[in-house]
C-alpha cells in the first residue's frame, strides 16, 4: 500500500504531465509559431456543437458494375469478331456478375481458346481481370470474379473521394473532410456551411460529357435507328434529338473550363481546351461534319446542339446553353474537376445553423458544469478527505480522457459530452468501493496502515469486475454498432481505461504519500 | 466536509431484512414488465429520425408563424403529410416532420419543396437545422443498433458466467432483461425518441445495473467463505446491508451527475438524461429485490445447505 518504488512514482507523474500536455491544445487554437513537426492535436467538435453540414453518401456500384459488363459485352464482341468466330445470344447476365453466350456447335473450343485474350492483370491486382469458363448448358461465361468486383467498387470510391475533394475545393468552402465510410459510402463534412445547397448540387452531378454527333438522317419522331439514342435536351426535357450513341470526343480529354461572358452576346458560357489527343479528334470529328449538328451532351442530356461552322482545329471551344453566372461557373467547375465515375446518391444529410447552436450549447454546458460540480461535492460531503483525493483523481480522470480523445481525434458531440460526464460520475464507484471498505475495516478493529492495505486490496476484484463487464459490453457496441454509436463507445472505453488508472493507481498513490507525511492515529472514515 | 465525511445514508450495523420483500419485489417487477411489453406492441415506441428515416427541417420565424398558412403552402408543393410542431421560446420555432421517401433523390426534392413553400409562407423564416435520413440507411442504422445492443447483453452474461457461478449469471441476465423492458415501458409512457442517442443510454444503464450486481454479488460470494454456516437467506440480506452505502452512494453521485441534463439540459440532451435517471432507480432497487431473490431461489439448494442442516457437520 504505502511503498512506491521512484520509477513507479515517476512513470505515474509521467503519464499524469502526459495527459495535460495532449490536452492543453484544445484551449487555444494552433499558435503561429508552433513548428510543424510538433503535434497540435485537438478534440473535433460535432456539428451540434458547431454548426455545419454531414452528408452521407452512398456510391452506385450497380453501376459501375453495369458498366463493366457493357464494357467487357463489346470487347467479347470484338474478340470473336477478329477471330471470326461465331456466336449467338451474347448477352450480359446482372446479378452474376458475367456475360454469357453459345458459341457455335463446332467452334466451342476455338472460341474458349480466344476468348482467353480477355483475361489480364491490372498492375498489383491479384485476380483477373475476367475468367472464362464453359457452363454445362455448353454456353460459355466470361465472369468478372468478386474481388475484382470489389477493388473496382475500391478503386471507384478513392477517385470520387479525389473528384468531390476538387470539386468542394473549386466553391472555396474550407476544412471540408471527405471521407470513405464502410464499403460503398462517403462522409462529407463541412464545418460551418449550414446551407449545403450548391455543395449538394455539386456532389449529385455525375458530369460526364460527351461530344456526340446529331443523326440527320433519322425521322423526328419515329423511333431512333440502330445505333442511335434518343437524349432530352437540358433547358427542355420534352425536346428530343437523335444522337449517334458512339462518342465522338469523350469528356476525359478535357483539360480546362472556365466561365466568362461572350463579348459579343453578352451572355454567360463555359469555355473549355482539350488535351492534345482530345484536341485531335475533336479536329478530325469537325472536319468531316461541317454543316451538321453537333450535340454537347452532360449525363445524358443535351447542353446544346450548335451547328459546325467551321472546323475547330486549336483544341477549344464554348459551350453556351442559357446559363447565369452561377451555373456556368459550377458547370465550369464540375469539367475541370473531373466526372465522378459512378453516380451518387445523397443517403443521409444533417445540417444545423450557428443561431440554433447558441441556446442549446449554453444549456447543455451549463447543466453539463453543474453535473460535474454535484459530484465533487457529493464526495466532499460524504467522504471527506478521501472524498476530496478521489476529486482531485477525477479532474485528473477528465484531463486524461480529453488527452486520449485529443489524440485520437475523435468527435465530441454534445451526447458524446453527456457520456464523458456519466463515465465521470461512475469513476468515483471505485473510491466509494474502497472507502466502505477501509471503513469496514476500521469497524473490524483493524490499525489505520493495515485497513488502508485490506480496503484497498479486497475493493479491487470488485472494482475489477464491474469495469471488465462494462468495457467488453462496449468493446462489443464499438465493432457492431453503426458509426455514431462508435464514437460513443470509444468515448465510454477511453473513460473505463483511464477511471480504472486515476481512481485506483492515483489515488493510492495521493493517498499513501499523506499518510507517510501525518501518520494519522485514526483514518477520517 | 474537508477532514471528515459529513453524511451517510445508512447507519453502521444497519440490518434491513430484504428478502422478506422477494415476493413483493418479483410481483412488482412481474407486473411493471408485463405491462411495458403490451406498451411497446400498443401503442409502440416513438421512433426517432434516425430509425424512421425521413425529414425533419427546424425553422425559426421573425413573428410566430401561421400553421394554416404553413400547412396550405407545403401541400401545395405536394407535402400534404407534413407533421408541423411548435418548439422553443416565443413560439416562434416550428419543426417540420416529412416521412421518409422511397429513393435519395425523392428525399432531396422533399427538402427543396418543403424550403420554396417556406420563403413562400413565411418570408424571413430561417431554417436552424435540416436532418434527413433514407430508408435504407435507418434500416439499416435500426437493425445494426439492435445488434449491438443484443450482443453487448450476450457479452456481459459470458464474463458473469465466466467468473461466478450460473446461477449469479442466470440472476443477473435475467433482471437486466426485466430492466431494460421497464426502460422500454418508460421511453412508451414518455414518448422519449428511440434513436442511437437513446440505444446508447440503454446500453449505458445495462453497464450501470450489471456494475451494482456485480459489487452485490461479489459480496455475497465473499461472505459464503466467511460465512460457511450462515443459511443464504440471512447471508444475502447481510451482503446487500454490507454494500448498502456503496450501492446508494453511486447511484447517487450517477444520479446527480445527470439531474442538471434531465431538467435543463435541452432537447438534446433530456431524453438521454432522464433514461438514466430511470435507468439508475430501477437498477439500483432491481440488484436488491430482483437479483438477489433470483439467486436465492436458484441458490437455496446447491450453492448452501438449507437452513436446517446442523453445525456440527461442517468445518
Amino acid at each position: 500500500m504505502l511503498y512506491f518504488s521512484r520509477a513507479k512514482i515517476f512513470g505515474i507523474l509521467l503519464l499524469c504531465g502526459l495527459g495535460v500536455l495532449l490536452s492543453l491544445p484544445n484551449l487555444w487554437s494552433r499558435p503561429a509559431f508552433w513548428p510543424g513537426i510538433l503535434p497540435w492535436t485537438q478534440v473535433h467538435l460535432g456539428l451540434d456543437l458547431r454548426g455545419g453540414s454531414y452528408l452521407l453518401l452512398q456510391i452506385d456500384t450497380d453501376a459501375i458494375k453495369k458498366q463493366d459488363l457493357n464494357t467487357l459485352l463489346d470487347q467479347t464482341r470484338q474478340t470473336l469478331r477478329a477471330a471470326k468466330l461465331g456466336y449467338t445470344d451474347l448477352h450480359v447476365d446482372l446479378p452474376n456478375h458475367q456475360v454469357l453466350l453459345h458459341p457455335l456447335s463446332d467452334q466451342g473450343d476455338a472460341a474458349m481458346k480466344a476468348l482467353q485474350k480477355l483475361i489480364s492483370y491490372a498492375p498489383g491486382a491479384n485476380s483477373p481481370s475476367v475468367a472464362v469458363s464453359q457452363t454445362t448448358a455448353g454456353a460459355i461465361a466470361i465472369t468478372i470474379p468478386r474481388a475484382t468486383l470489389a477493388a473496382r467498387d475500391s478503386q471507384a470510391i478513392t477517385q470520387a473521394i479525389t473528384i468531390i475533394q476538387r470539386r468542394i475545393d473549386g466553391t472555396g468552402v474550407l476544412n471540408a473532410s471527405i471521407a470513405r465510410q464502410g464499403r460503398n459510402e462517403i462522409v462529407v463534412q463541412l464545418p460551418g456551411i449550414s446551407d449545403p445547397g450548391r455543395v449538394k448540387k455539386l456532389i449529385g452531378t455525375t458530369a460526364h460529357m460527351t461530344f456526340q454527333m446529331v443523326d440527320s438522317n433519322a425521322t423526328p419522331g419515329a423511333p431512333p435507328p440502330p445505333g442511335d439514342e434518343l437524349l432530352p435536351m437540358a433547358n427542355n426535357p420534352e425536346k428530343k434529338l437523335p444522337v449517334f450513341s458512339n462518342v465522338a470526343v469523350d469528356g476525359s480529354s478535357l483539360e480546362g473550363a472556365q466561365a466568362s461572358t461572350d463579348p459579343q452576346t453578352g451572355q454567360w458560357v463555359v469555355n473549355f481546351t482539350l488535351n492534345s489527343v482530345g484536341a485531335r479528334e475533336f479536329a478530325d470529328v469537325t472536319s468531316n461534319n461541317v454543316g451538321k449538328l453537333f450535340a454537347i451532351v452532360l449525363d445524358g442530356k443535351i447542353i446544346e446542339a450548335p451547328v459546325i461552322q467551321t472546323p475547330i482545329t486549336g483544341g477549344s471551344g464554348q459551350i453556351s446553353g442559357h446559363f447565369t453566372a452561377q451555373s456556368a461557373t459550377d458547370l465550369a467547375l464540375l469539367l475541370r474537376a473531373g466526372a465522378l465515375p459512378a453516380p451518387l446518391s445523397i443517403v443521409e444529410e444533417q445540417s444545423v445553423g450557428p443561431e440554433l447552436g447558441a441556446d442549446a450549447i449554453r444549456a447543455g454546458t451549463l447543466s453539463l458544469i453543474a453535473g460535474f460540480i454535484f459530484v465533487l461535492g457529493f464526495m466532499a460531503f460524504f467522504y471527506g478527505l478521501f472524498g476530496w483525493f478521489a476529486n482531485i483523481a477525477l479532474v485528473m480522470n477528465l484531463v486524461l480522457m480529453l488527452a486520449i480523445l485529443s489524440a485520437m481525434g475523435a468527435t465530441l458531440t454534445l451526447p458524446g459530452m453527456a457520456g464523458i460526464l456519466l463515465t465521470l460520475g461512475m469513476a468515483v464507484d471505485a473510491n466509494i468501493l474502497i472507502n466502505e471498505r477501509v471503513r469496514e475495516e476500521v469497524r473490524n478493529g483493524r490499525k489505520p496502515l493495515a485497513a488502508l492495505e485490506a480496503g484497498y486490496k479486497r475493493a479491487y476484484a470488485t472494482i475489477i469486475d464491474s469495469n471488465v463487464t462494462t468495457l467488453l459490453a462496449h468493446i462489443t457496441l464499438f465493432i457492431f454498432g453503426s458509426p455514431p454509436v462508435r464514437g460513443f463507445a470509444v468515448t465510454i472505453c477511453a473513460g473505463i481505461i483511464t477511471t480504472m488508472f486515476t481512481a485506483t493507481v492515483l489515488v493510492r498513490l495521493i493517498t499513501s504519500r499523506w499518510y507517510v507525511a501525518r501518520r494519522p492515529a485514526s483514518l477520517p472514515v | 466536509m474537508f477532514y471528515r465525511p459529513m453524511f451517510r445514508f445508512v447507519p453502521d450495523g444497519t440490518k434491513i431484512r430484504f428478502m422478506n420483500g422477494r415476493f413483493a419485489g418479483l410481483i412488482v417487477s412481474a407486473v411493471l414488465s408485463t405491462a411495458s411489453i403490451i406498451l411497446f406492441f400498443y401503442p409502440g415506441l416513438n421512433m426517432g429520425l434516425d430509425f424512421k428515416g425521413g425529414v425533419v427541417l427546424q425553422v425559426q420565424t421573425p413573428t410566430p408563424p401561421d400553421f394554416a398558412a404553413l400547412r396550405a403552402a407545403l401541400a401545395k408543393a405536394g407535402l400534404q403529410n407534413a407533421a408541423l410542431q411548435s418548439f422553443g421560446k416565443g413560439g416562434k420555432g416550428v419543426l417540420i416532420s416529412l416521412e421518409s421517401r422511397d429513393s435519395a433523390a425523392a428525399t432531396q426534392t422533399a427538402i427543396e419543396h418543403a424550403q420554396t413553400a417556406l420563403d413562400n409562407a413565411a418570408p424571413g423564416a430561417k431554417l436552424l437545422s435540416t436532418q434527413a435520413i433514407g430508408a435504407s440507411v435507418s434500416r439499416q442504422l435500426f437493425t445494426q443498433g439492435l445488434a449491438a445492443l443484443g450482443l453487448s447483453f450476450l457479452m456481459i452474461l459470458a464474463y458473469i458466467w465466466f467468473r461466478f457461478e450460473w446461477q449469479f449469471a442466470a440472476g443477473a441476465v435475467t433482471t437486466l432483461i426485466l430492466d431494460t423492458t421497464k426502460t422500454i415501458g418508460f421511453m412508451v409512457v414518455t414518448r422519449i425518441p428511440f434513436d442511437l442517442v437513446t440505444i446508447a443510454a440503454i446500453l449505458t444503464i445495462i453497464g450501470y445495473s450489471t456494475n451494482d450486481k456485480v459489487v452485490v454479488y461479489d459480496r455475497v460470494r465473499e461472505n459464503m467463505r466467511k460465512f460457511k454456516s450462515m443459511p443464504l437467506r440471512d447471508l444475502i440480506d447481510r451482503s446487500i446491508n454490507e454494500t448498502l452505502n456503496r450501492t446508494l452512494g453511486t447511484s447517487g453521485t450517477v444520479f446527480l451527475a445527470a439531474l442538471p441534463l434531465a431538467l435543463f439540459g435541452g432537447a438534446a440532451l433530456s431524453g438521454f438524461a432522464w433514461i438514466m435517471l430511470f435507468g439508475i432507480i430501477v437498477g439500483t432497487s432491481s440488484s436488491i429485490f430482483i437479483a438477489a431473490p433470483i439467486l436465492l431461489f436458484l441458490g437455496e439448494r446447491r450453492l448452501r445447505r438449507s437452513a436446517a442442516q446442523p453445525k456440527a457437520k461442517e468445518k
